[in-house]
C-alpha cells in the first residue's frame, strides 16, 4: 500500500514541474484551486483578526482598544475581505476548480487560461484592496455596503477599495462563465444532467448568478467611483441623486450573491452525507431542481434589505412575499439530507461532524431569516445585531463550516496525508462551541435593540456583548487549532489511500493526490446515478491496480 | 415581550413568538432526528445500508407544510405592518430631523427640541428628514424604525400607550459617533404633555445653555457629573484636569477661559486624559465669540 502512494505522490500534480513559475502560471486546474486557498486562508486570518479585535473593543462599554474611527475602518475591511476575498471565492473557486473537473470525469475546466486570469484578477483587485490601507487618505469607513451618500461624502479611500471590488467581480464573473461552459460541454460520456453529481449542480446554479449578477454591482461601483471623482448626481441628494436608487442597485446584486455564497456549501454537503452513510442521496431531483430554484427567486428578493429604506408600501410587501418562497425549497433540502441518514450505515468521520453541524446552524441561519421576512418584525431588527448575528449563521456557520468540512473531506484527496482525527475533533467543537455563543449572544441583545456598527453601546447590552466576545475567543482557539492541524499533516501526515471515506463519485476513483491528467483510464459510471454504492469494491478494486 | 408599550409593539411580539415557536419546533425536532440517525444507523448497528431514492408522499409533504407555515408567517409580519403604514389624520405631527450625529423635532407651534415628548395615547406622526447622510429613527420599545434619506420625506407613526422614558437610537450607520447618536421619548399624560407644549419656552438666565442644548453638546457632556462621551459639565470651571498635549506628555492644569475656549477651537488637540480624541467637531466658525463667551458663563455656573 504504501509503495502504490508514494508512487502516486511521485506522480501527481504536485510534482510535474517545480518552482514559483510553474505555480502561478500554470493552467492546471488543481494548481490553480491551491493558489485560491492559500490566499483565501491568508485573507480568512487577517480577516478573522479584525473581527475578534472588534469584538475586544465590544467587551465593555466606552473605549477599550481602539477609538471609533478605527473601529469602522476595522469593521468595514472585515467585511469587504471576508464577503469579496474570502466567502464569494472560497467554494467556487477552491473545491470547484479542484473538484468540478473531476467528479465530471474530464482532465481540466473548458477554459484554463481563462481560469488563470480570473485568479490574476483576483490577486490584482485583492491588492488593490489591501493598497486602500497603506496608500491614500486612510482605508474607507463606510461599511462594506457602501450605502450613498456617505460613501460618496468620506473622504477615505472608498474610490480605490471600489475599484478593488470591481476587479474581484470581474474574477468572479469569468470562474462562473468557465463553470458553465465546463458542465455544458465536458461531462464524461453517459453523465447526463441528472447523473451529475449535486455539488456540479450547485455549481451550475451559482454560475449563472455570478454571470447574471455579478455586472449589476460592477457598474454601481462605477457610478459611486464617477460620483466620488467627476461630481455626477446618481445618488447624492445634494447632487440630485437618489440613494435609495443606490440600495436598490446595490441589493439586485448584493442579494442574490449570498447565494453565490450559500449554494456551493449547500452542493458539498449533498456529497459528503451520501459518503458518510454510504448510501444514495434521498431525493436527487428535489435537492438539484432546489438550487435553481433558489437561484432563480434569489433574484426577485433583495428589497428585503430595504423595508425600512422608503420605498414603497405594495413593493415592501410583495419582496417579503417572494423573501418566503425562497425558504420553500431551503427547507426541502434540509429535510432531504436528514433524511439521507435513514438506514445508512453511517461511519463518523470529522467531515460528517462539520456537515451536521453545518446543518444545524444553517437552520439557526434560515430560521431567523424567515423572522426577518416578516414585514412588521422586520422592522423592529432591520439593522440591528440581530441581523449581524442572522448572517453570520448564515455565512460563518454555513458556508465557513462547510468549507472546513470540505476541507477535511477531500484534504486526503488534495494532499494524499491524512490528517490527525482526534485534533480535528477537538478543534470542530471548539469551533462549534465558539460559534453559537458568539453569534447566539448577538442575536438576543440585537432582539433587545442594539443596533448594528456600535462602537459603543447602551449599559444594559453589556452582559451579553462580554458572553459574545468570550465565545469569539473560543472560537479563533478551534480554528487555529484546525489550521495547525492540516497545516502540519499536509507535510507530515499519515499517507492517505486512494478512497479513505469509500466514496463513489470521479474523484474516489483515482489516486490520491490525483496525475496531472487527472484520470488514466476510465472512470466507472453506474446507471443509477453518482451515489450508486453498489459499484464501491470494483471502485476499490481498481484503486488498488493502479 | 408583550409589554404593549405602543400601539404596535404587541402585534410584533406576537409575530415574532409565533415564528420562534414554529421554528424551535423544527430546529429541536430535526436535530434530534439527525442525532438519532447518526446513532441508530451507524455501520456497527447497521452494517447494511439500505438504498432509498426518495419518496414523492414525503417530499410533497415537506413542501405544502413549509409553504402553508411561511403564508401564515408572511401574513403575521403583513398585518402588523398595515398597521404602521396606515396613520390616522389626526395625528399630531412632528417633524424629526436627523444630522451628524444629533435629533431634532420640531413641533406644529414652532418648538424646537433635541428629545421628544409626546402625550399618552395619541398618534403621533413623524415625518422624517436627514441633512445629511441616512439616518434610522429606532424606538426599540415601541418596534418601529425608518429611514431618515436625505431628499427624501419619509414618515412613521405611533401611538405610545405606556408613560415612561424610552431610547430612540440610529439604526443606520452615519459615522463616527453612530452609536452615540442617542435621544429618548418621553411619553406623558395628556394634561401633563399639554401643560408642557404650551408652557412658554422659559427665557433662561443663561442663553449658553441653549446653545449647548440646540448643537447636541449635551448628548456628550452630562450637567449631572455622570461620565459620558466627553467630559461632564458638572463643575468643570476651575476643575483641575489632566491633559494630554499633543507630544504625548501629560499636564495638570485648571479648566479656566483659555482651556475652554481652545476646547471649542480645536478640540482634538489637547483632550482630558481617558477620553478619546477625534468625537467632537470644531465650533471654530460654528459659534460666535459672543456666543462662547455665553457658553463659558452657563459652564461657569454649573457647581
Amino acid at each position: 500500500m504504501t509503495d502504490t502512494n508514494t508512487t502516486a505522490m511521485e506522480q501527481s500534480f504536485w510534482n510535474e514541474k517545480k518552482g514559483i513559475f510553474s505555480w502561478i502560471f500554470t493552467l492546471d486546474h488543481k494548481r490553480i484551486a491551491l493558489l485560491y486557498l492559500y490566499a483565501i486562508t491568508a485573507f480568512f486570518l487577517v480577516g478573522m483578526t479584525l473581527g475578534f479585535l472588534m469584538r475586544l473593543e465590544l467587551i465593555a462599554p466606552g473605549q477599550t482598544i481602539m477609538e471609533a474611527t478605527t473601529y469602522n475602518k476595522v469593521f468595514t475591511f472585515h467585511g469587504v475581505i471576508m464577503i469579496f476575498l474570502v466567502i464569494i471565492p472560497s467554494i467556487p473557486a477552491v473545491f470547484g476548480n479542484f473538484m468540478l473537473p473531476i467528479m465530471l470525469g474530464t482532465d481540466d475546466v473548458a477554459l484554463p487560461r481563462l481560469n488563470l486570469f480570473s485568479w490574476w484578477l483576483y490577486i490584482i483587485g485583492a491588492s488593490m484592496a489591501l493598497l486602500t490601507l497603506v496608500y491614500g487618505p486612510g482605508s474607507a469607513d463606510t461599511g462594506w455596503t457602501f450605502y450613498a451618500p456617505y460613501s460618496v461624502n468620506t473622504d477615505t479611500n472608498v474610490t480605490l477599495l471600489l475599484f478593488a471590488a470591481f476587479v474581484l467581480g470581474f474574477s468572479s464573473i469569468l470562474t462562473g462563465l468557465n463553470f458553465i461552459v465546463t458542465i455544458h460541454r465536458l461531462r464524461a460520456p453517459k453523465m447526463t444532467w441528472f447523473k451529475m453529481p449535486l455539488f456540479a449542480w450547485s455549481l451550475y446554479a451559482t454560475a449563472w448568478i455570478q454571470l447574471l449578477a455579478t455586472p449589476i454591482v460592477g457598474i454601481t461601483l462605477l457610478m459611486v467611483i464617477a460620483e466620488r471623482t467627476f461630481g455626477i448626481g446618481l445618488f447624492d441628494p445634494a447632487l440630485g441623486g437618489d440613494p435609495v436608487l443606490y440600495q436598490h442597485l446595490f441589493w439586485i446584486y448584493s442579494h442574490p450573491v449570498v447565494y453565490v455564497m450559500i449554494l456551493p456549501a449547500m452542493g458539498i454537503i449533498s456529497e459528503i452525507l451520501p459518503t458518510a452513510a454510504q448510501r444514495t442521496i434521498f431525493g436527487y431531483k428535489a435537492i438539484a431542481i432546489s438550487s435553481m430554484a433558489i437561484a432563480f427567486l434569489g433574484y426577485f428578493v433583495w428589497g428585503h434589505h430595504m423595508f425600512t429604506s422608503g420605498m414603497s408600501g405594495e413593493a415592501r410587501v410583495v419582496f417579503s412575499f417572494v423573501t418566503y418562497l425562497v425558504a420553500i425549497p431551503t427547507a426541502i433540502k434540509v429535510f432531504n439530507w436528514v433524511a439521507t441518514l435513514y438506514k445508512g450505515s453511517i461511519h463518523m468521520t470529522p467531515n460528517l461532524l462539520w456537515s451536521t453541524s453545518f446543518i444545524f446552524n444553517f437552520m439557526i441561519g434560515g430560521l431567523t431569516g424567515l423572522i426577518l421576512g416578516a414585514l412588521s418584525v422586520d422592522v423592529h431588527v432591520h439593522d440591528t445585531a440581530y441581523v449581524v448575528a442572522h448572517f453570520h449563521y448564515t455565512m460563518f456557520g454555513g458556508t465557513i463550516f462547510v468549507f472546513f468540512g470540505a476541507m477535511h473531506y477531500w484534504f486526503p484527496k488534495i494532499f494524499g496525508r491524512m490528517y490527525n482525527k482526534r485534533l480535528s475533533y477537538i478543534s470542530l467543537t471548539l469551533t462549534f462551541i465558539g460559534f453559537n455563543v458568539t453569534y447566539m449572544a448577538m442575536l438576543i441583545v440585537g432582539g433587545q435593540g442594539m443596533p448594528r456598527r456600535y462602537y459603543d453601546y447602551l449599559p444594559e447590552f453589556t452582559t451579553l456583548n462580554q458572553i459574545s466576545t468570550v465565545g469569539s475567543w473560543v472560537l479563533v482557539i478551534g480554528i487555529l487549532m484546525m489550521i495547525y492541524n492540516l497545516v502540519r499533516s499536509a507535510k507530515k501526515g499519515e499517507i492517505a489511500t486512494a478512497n479513505p471515506w469509500n466514496g463513489v463519485t470521479l474523484e474516489w476513483q483515482i489516486p490520491s493526490p490525483p496525475p496531472l491528467h487527472n484520470f488514466v483510464k476510465a472512470p466507472i459510471l453506474s446507471d443509477k446515478g453518482p451515489y450508486d454504492f453498489s459499484i464501491l469494491d470494483q471502485v476499490n478494486r481498481e484503486n488498488l491496480e493502479n | 415581550m408583550f409589554s404593549n408599550v405602543s400601539n404596535f409593539s404587541n402585534d410584533v411580539d406576537y409575530a415574532l413568538a409565533m415564528i420562534i415557536g414554529i421554528s424551535l419546533f423544527f430546529l429541536v425536532g430535526l436535530t434530534l432526528i439527525m442525532i438519532y440517525f447518526m446513532w441508530r444507523y451507524d455501520h456497527k448497528r447497521n452494517p447494511k445500508a439500505t438504498d432509498i431514492e426518495g419518496h414523492i408522499g414525503l417530499e410533497v409533504l415537506w413542501t405544502v407544510v413549509p409553504t402553508i407555515l411561511v403564508v401564515m408567517m408572511f401574513y403575521w409580519g403583513y398585518n402588523g405592518y398595515l398597521k404602521m403604514r396606515t396613520a390616522p389624520d389626526d395625528a399630531i405631527q412632528i417633524k424629526a430631523t436627523g444630522q451628524m450625529w444629533s435629533w431634532s423635532f420640531e413641533y406644529p407651534n414652532g418648538r424646537v427640541t433635541d428629545t421628544l415628548v409626546v402625550p399618552l395615547d395619541k398618534a403621533v406622526k413623524l415625518d422624517l428628514f436627514s441633512k445629511d447622510v441616512i439616518h434610522s429613527l429606532y424606538i426599540p420599545a415601541f418596534r418601529i424604525k425608518e429611514d431618515m434619506v436625505p431628499g427624501r420625506d419619509n414618515w412613521m407613526w405611533f401611538i405610545a400607550q405606556q408613560e415612561g422614558t424610552y431610547n430612540i437610537l440610529c439604526a443606520e450607520y452615519c459615522g463616527d459617533r453612530h452609536s452615540y447618536m442617542i435621544s429618548h421619548v418621553d411619553v406623558l399624560p395628556v394634561e401633563d404633555y399639554e401643560k408642557w407644549y404650551n408652557a412658554k419656552e422659559k427665557k433662561s438666565d443663561y442663553p449658553g445653555l441653549a446653545l449647548l442644548k440646540s448643537n447636541a453638546c449635551m448628548s456628550c457632556h452630562s450637567v449631572d457629573g455622570t461620565r459620558l462621551v466627553g467630559p461632564s459639565f458638572l463643575g468643570i470651571w476651575g476643575r483641575k484636569e489632566i491633559i494630554v498635549l499633543e507630544n504625548g506628555v501629560e499636564k495638570e492644569i485648571a479648566v479656566e477661559k483659555e482651556y475652554l475656549m481652545r476646547s471649542l477651537n480645536e478640540p482634538n488637540v489637547e483632550v482630558v486624559k481617558t477620553y478619546s480624541k477625534g468625537m467632537m467637531q470644531s465650533y471654530k466658525d460654528v459659534f460666535t465669540e459672543e456666543e462662547k463667551e455665553q457658553i463659558i458663563d452657563y459652564l461657569k455656573s454649573l457647581k
